[in-house]
């Protein structure tokens, strides 16, 4: 019984110190996406190319949901993989022009290649919000029925898709078979 | 330190007090129109107590980040379309959760951040309460001498 009135607080603040220990390692800047498991937000909206698009054009499979920009260096970081996944047919990326200018995300897409079905314009930043974007690049995984399953914050490079894109989609066909 | 340099160095005290001065007032500029001074002061209060989801330590009215830009943006059109302040909250935490918030909702998630320092507040004072109750009773039981013992026990110390 003394024993255990002099190691209880001992092992209480071991505990609390490895909980402590381990917060200061938590990635306090990636945010949790409120919008998992939800409807894509409805948008009718012009896309750079000067189409309009709804909810409606959306691809009907799993697909990529890319937050781009032209003044957005780490969008370029990632931009060979989406390259690489849409000339292998990998999975179909819709881009987000995200607070852009029309002409300079033109220009962006003619130098660097355009690896996305098309780019919904987002100029003011309004779509944006109702998705929970704040900065690109952000990346989110959006099933056959236009529910968003997966948000990865900043640049998706090979080893990200390796590692936590291909086992979510994995899960998602395994679901609808 | 001649009058010269005593001049200097209080202009030097002054200006590193108003720069002191000056980013503590900081806030973005916006030049939103509203109809009345209650919105007005409900777009002030609302962009003080929302955090900006980019920048992490600032409020969405200190921030110059993109997102804060347009999130004051969606505050005012709210406000004039006649939004209460819960429900311009809601819309923020629907999209971006409890981080939006400086003070988070009470829920299930958050119930620890709330009530986790009452929680030790109580603990501590159970560990100070027993420690001073056994303080106290070591006091009382302590060992008195009789007059006898003390004078023996002034001739062991010699004195």
């Amino acid at each position: 019984m003394k024993r255990l009135k002099f190691f209880a607080p001992v092992l209480f603040f071991v505990a609390l110190g490895g909980i402590l220990w381990r917060g200061l390692y938590l990635d306090s800047r990636t945010l949790p996406s409120m919008l998992i498991d939800k409807q894509m937000p409805e948008f009718a909206l012009g896309t750079v190319s000067g189409e309009e698009v709804t909810n409606k054009d959306l691809p009907g499979q799993i697909f990529l949901l890319n937050v781009w920009g032209s003044y957005c260096l780490p969008c370029l970081v990632e931009h060979p993989t989406f390259m690489r996944l849409s000339e292998e047919g990998e999975i179909p990326v819709v881009g987000i022009n995200y607070k852009d200018r029309n002409e300079l995300a033109k220009d962006w897409l003619s130098t660097n290649g355009n690896p996305f079905t098309y780019s919904i314009q987002d100029e003011d930043g309004r779509f944006g919000i109702d998705l929970g974007v704040y900065g690109a690049p952000e990346t989110y995984l959006v099933d056959s029925e236009g529910v968003i399953r997966y948000r990865h914050v900043s640049v998706l490079d090979e080893a990200v898709w390796q590692q936590e894109f291909l086992p979510a989609i994995a899960e998602l066909r395994a679901e609808s078979e | 330190m001649n009058s010269r340099q005593l001049h200097t160095f209080f202009l030097m005290l002054i200006s590193i007090f108003l720069l002191v001065i000056q980013s503590s007032t900081f806030a973005q500029v916006d030049t939103f129109e509203f109809e009345n001074n209650e919105q007005q002061s409900r777009f002030r209060q609302l962009s003080d107590e929302l955090r900006c989801p980019m920048c992490q330590n600032t409020n969405l009215s200190g921030s110059t980040g993109g997102v804060a830009e347009d999130l004051r943006r969606e505050i005012h059109r709210m406000i004039l379309e006649g939004m209460s302040n819960e429900e311009i909250e809601q819309f923020m935490f629907e999209r971006y959760g409890d981080f939006i918030f400086y003070r988070p909702r009470l829920r299930a998630e958050t119930v620890l951040l709330w009530f986790g320092p009452i929680i030790f507040l109580i603990l501590g004072g159970f560990v100070a309460y027993g420690i001073f109750r056994r303080a106290n009773l070591i006091a009382k039981t302590a060992v008195v001498l009789n007059d006898e013992q003390e004078a023996k026990l002034n001739e062991l110390v010699g004195k």
